[in-house]
């Protein structure tokens, strides 16, 4: 019954979401202001319905309610409650439900902030937001309905695939989801404003806590997925360049030039129009992104059973959004009056700079993404693109840009001082040449690669430039007396450019060293040999059968010394879980501030011993404590007065422009 | 500085970056593109050793020889087999009988050395690749592979 109450939901969604999309807009084009305001209430009741399917059929996971196909496929009495609940988006219709609950949420959240957006916008803005929630309610309904009834009902489920049954798992989608589905807030209010045929600083203020929140989401999304990926699959690394990766990043990069080219618009009401297509590209790379999750159409690493009929779905919607807003931006863009001028040397310029540079690599990552699809369709045979190809062409790209960052932010708007900021630079760069070199010297010059000094050099002169210019700002050395509260002072929008741009440092530091100095020891290992890996002595001790909750697992124990000290045990776990009857493997991992013992147990050798991999894998803590700086810079920076979601109004901006 | 000198500077720098990205495509697909081949294209065409490619199949039943780190087996579209040598731990689904693609080189002796073996997530998965090459050699089973 509560699943047919979820269904009936969807259905009556849809119906108002019809109306939402049709009713505001003709109001907006109008002036009517009656039909302009159905816009509110109807996103409101819009997200009553998805929040009550929602929570339909997170009861019926609750609840192991076998009598739904979705359920009695996902799902099994004797998982842990964590996994019940997760096991709501741990399939393809749920998955699809999330998305548009969360899609419904941000609809809400507009109506409960935006008390004082302009009308026309909000109306305009929530119309586009009901139309991509037309589109996906209908393939929900159409394709994917999770309430599906199965009769008769089964005993038990068949359970969650057991690699899904991990926490960085339980909350990766929904993250991943509401950085995606925030990027189609920039969407609607891009669209919208093209409708408007106007773009001023008040629009970007209000785009850019929108951008910035589904920026810190996807970012927590995409290093929950890699942080999974590295410790489940037993395989050492963190990234793979692999399609289903790739579908998150390329949201990702278009939604950080998204983010630093809104703050153009707002400063200096320049670059309107490559924002509005940076908003356009990036909700069109997240709406791909499901299309190649969801579709199968890519062979990857990641991927789960999937249904080719549904991708064609998801690529008509995906084609009619972007080829809608696409063509609406090529009649409107170039009406847009541009804003302030500037030099290219300048913040402005350095900005744009970096905004080129990230769409290239955007591109050129969709380019290797897409190829073999391409490739496959032209009859140029089956290929794949793979991680050499990634990394020769979009490292390269990325290193200026890297360069430019630590210089950017000490240039001032309009008109900047090139030789000034680098004579400010000039011992930063100094360092980062002497830190190439110890680098370089440290590894035993060419036996390692060549690029590990550019890496740690880069790292250096981005982390250091971006502190150098902290202590400028506060006047740290120079007037040393008042520099605390100066610091204090400075808006959190600064702190937040601060450690994002910071932690981009060390996210670099952890990178270069994991890349290039991973140790790899797979050997048949008896019980009390030891073999040496990066500097700790590893030890197999025992392994024993040992019960879990839902599975058995074979638990090696490993005794970890160094110099001869015994200092830790490590047990890693190979697991057989009961239902489905499928093996994981749970690798143990010992942090250090140096890198991570990384330590797998495989299959027993028929000649005694098992089989063993063990390895050490450098600075890899750096690259979580990147990844956690830039998010923490995120949230201060979202935490900003300025920022906050529905504060400023056009006239308040105006009178604080003159 | 006018708009139209700011048009043209966005401009070239467009241009350049762009450039720059083919340059760097040009250079880097022809080494790095990993083309795939079933069992049947590689026992009928004579496929030059010493390329990186990818073989997709399944794992041939009793085929799996396990030596220490090492291990043998076949990938199979059922008209041809490849033999696969492979050193490391395999996947956790790696099974005879199931798909699975593997990555490498072609050795002197005709024997595929593999430095990666990819099985997926889900058993019930078929990567495209190996249920094309299946379907290509006659062997596709509709009722048995979808789920």
């Amino acid at each position: 019954m509560i699943a047919e109450i979820g269904h009936f939901a969807l259905v009556l969604a849809l119906c108002v979401a019809l109306v939402q999309a049709v009713v505001p807009l003709v109001g907006a084009g109008r002036g009517n202001a009656a039909w302009m305001n159905v816009a509110g209430p109807a996103a409101t009741l819009q997200f009553l319905f998805i929040a009550v399917a929602f929570g339909a059929l997170t009861n019926a996971y609750v609840t192991s309610d076998f009598s739904l196909m979705n359920v009695a496929q996902n799902s099994h009495t004797d998982k842990p409650m964590l996994y019940k609940v997760a096991g709501v988006w741990g399939n393809h219709e749920g998955s699809l439900l999330l998305w548009i609950t969360i899609l419904a949420l941000f609809g809400f959240a507009v109506t409960l902030f935006g008390r004082n957006l302009p009308p026309g916008l909000k109306s305009r803005a929530l119309a586009v937001q009901a139309m991509i929630s037309v589109g996906f309610l209908a393939f929900i309904l159409l394709t994917s309905n999770p309430f599906a009834r199965l009769e008769p009902p089964p005993v038990n489920g068949q359970g969650l695939n057991p690699m899904l049954q991990d926490p960085g798992l339980a909350f990766h989608p929904p993250f991943l989801y509401l950085g995606y589905v925030g990027f189609s807030m920039a969407f609607s209010f891009a669209i919208a404003a093209l409708l408007e045929g106007r773009v001023d600083a008040a629009w970007a203020r209000w785009v850019r806590p929108w951008t910035l929140a589904a920026w810190v989401f996807l970012t927590a999304g995409i290093v929950l997925g890699s942080w999974w990926a590295y410790y489940t699959l037993g395989w050492g690394g963190w990234w793979y360049w692999d399609p289903v990766e790739n579908a998150s990043f390329m949201p990702w990069l278009a939604g950080t030039a998204l983010l630093h080219s809104a703050i153009v618009v707002e400063k200096r009401d320049a670059l309107k129009s490559w924002t509005i297509l940076l908003a356009i590209v990036a909700f069109g790379l997240s709406l791909l992104g499901t299309f190649l999750v969801r579709s199968g159409v890519l062979t990857s690493v990641h991927a789960f059973a999937t249904d080719p009929a549904r991708g064609v779905f998801i690529l008509l919607l995906l084609c009619a959004a972007v080829g809608g807003s696409l063509t609406l931006y090529a009649a409107r863009a170039p009406a847009m009056k541009m804003g302030g001028l500037f030099a290219p040397v300048s913040r402005e310029g350095a900005l744009l700079l970096n905004n080129v540079l990230m769409a290239t690599g955007a591109a050129t990552v969709l380019l290797g993404t897409l190829y073999p699809l391409i490739a496959d369709a032209l009859n140029l045979g089956k290929v794949s693109v793979g991680p050499p190809f990634f990394n020769a062409v979009f490292l390269p790209l990325m290193a200026p840009m890297v360069l430019v960052m630590a210089a950017a932010p000490m240039m001032s708007w309009k008109r900047g001082d090139l030789a000034g900021v680098l004579g400010r630079l000039k011992f930063i760069a100094a360092l980062a040449l002497g830190v190439a070199m110890l680098v370089w010297f440290l590894q035993g010059g060419s036996a390692g690669p060549w690029w590990t000094g550019a890496g740690f050099a880069l790292a250096v002169w981005l982390g250091l430039g971006t502190l150098w210019d902290l202590t400028e700002r506060i006047g740290l050395f120079s007037r040393p007396a008042g520099a605390l509260a100066r610091a204090a002072k400075l808006p959190n929008s600064a702190w937040g450019m601060v450690l994002g741009h910071f932690g981009l440092a060390v996210f670099i530091v952890g990178l270069t060293a994991s890349s290039a100095w991973t140790t790899e020891h797979i050997q048949s290992q008896k019980l009390g040999e030891t073999i040496l890996v990066g500097g700790f002595g590893v030890t197999l001790k025992s392994v024993d059968q040992v019960p879990g909750p839902n599975y058995t697992a074979t638990r090696a124990t490993f005794e970890i010394s160094r110099d001869g000290k015994a200092i830790d045990v490590m047990t890693p776990e190979k697991r057989m879980y009961r239902q489905p009857p499928r093996p994981t493997t749970t690798a143990s991992i010992r942090s250090g501030f140096t890198g991570d013992l990384y330590v797998v147990i495989g299959d027993p050798d028929p000649k005694g011993g098992w089989v063993t991999r063990l390895y050490f894998n450098p600075c890899i803590p750096w690259l979580w404590a990147g990844s956690l700086l830039l998010i923490i810079g995120g949230l201060i920076s979202l935490a900003d007065r300025r920022h906050r979601v529905g504060a400023p109004t056009r006239a308040a901006s105006a009178a604080a422009k003159a | 500085m006018t708009r139209k000198q700011r048009r043209l500077y966005f401009v070239l720098l467009g241009m350049l970056a762009l450039g720059g990205a083919v340059a760097l495509v040009l250079t880097a697909i022809s080494d790095s593109l990993v083309y795939f081949y079933s069992p049947t294209d590689i026992v009928e065409q004579r496929i030059p050793e010493g390329r990186r490619m990818r073989i997709g199949g399944l794992v041939e039943n009793d085929s799996l020889v396990k030596d220490g780190k090492t291990v043998t087996f076949k990938v199979t579209d059922v008209t041809n087999a490849v033999p696969v040598t492979y050193t490391g731990v395999l996947p956790d689904l790696f099974r005879e009988g199931q798909g699975v693609v593997v990555e490498g080189r072609m050795d002197k002796g005709g024997q595929f050395k593999a430095t990666e073996v990819l099985a997926k997530h889900d058993e019930n998965y078929m990567p495209k690749e190996v249920a094309d090459a299946l379907k290509k050699s006659g062997q596709w089973n509709d009722g048995k592979q979808q789920k």
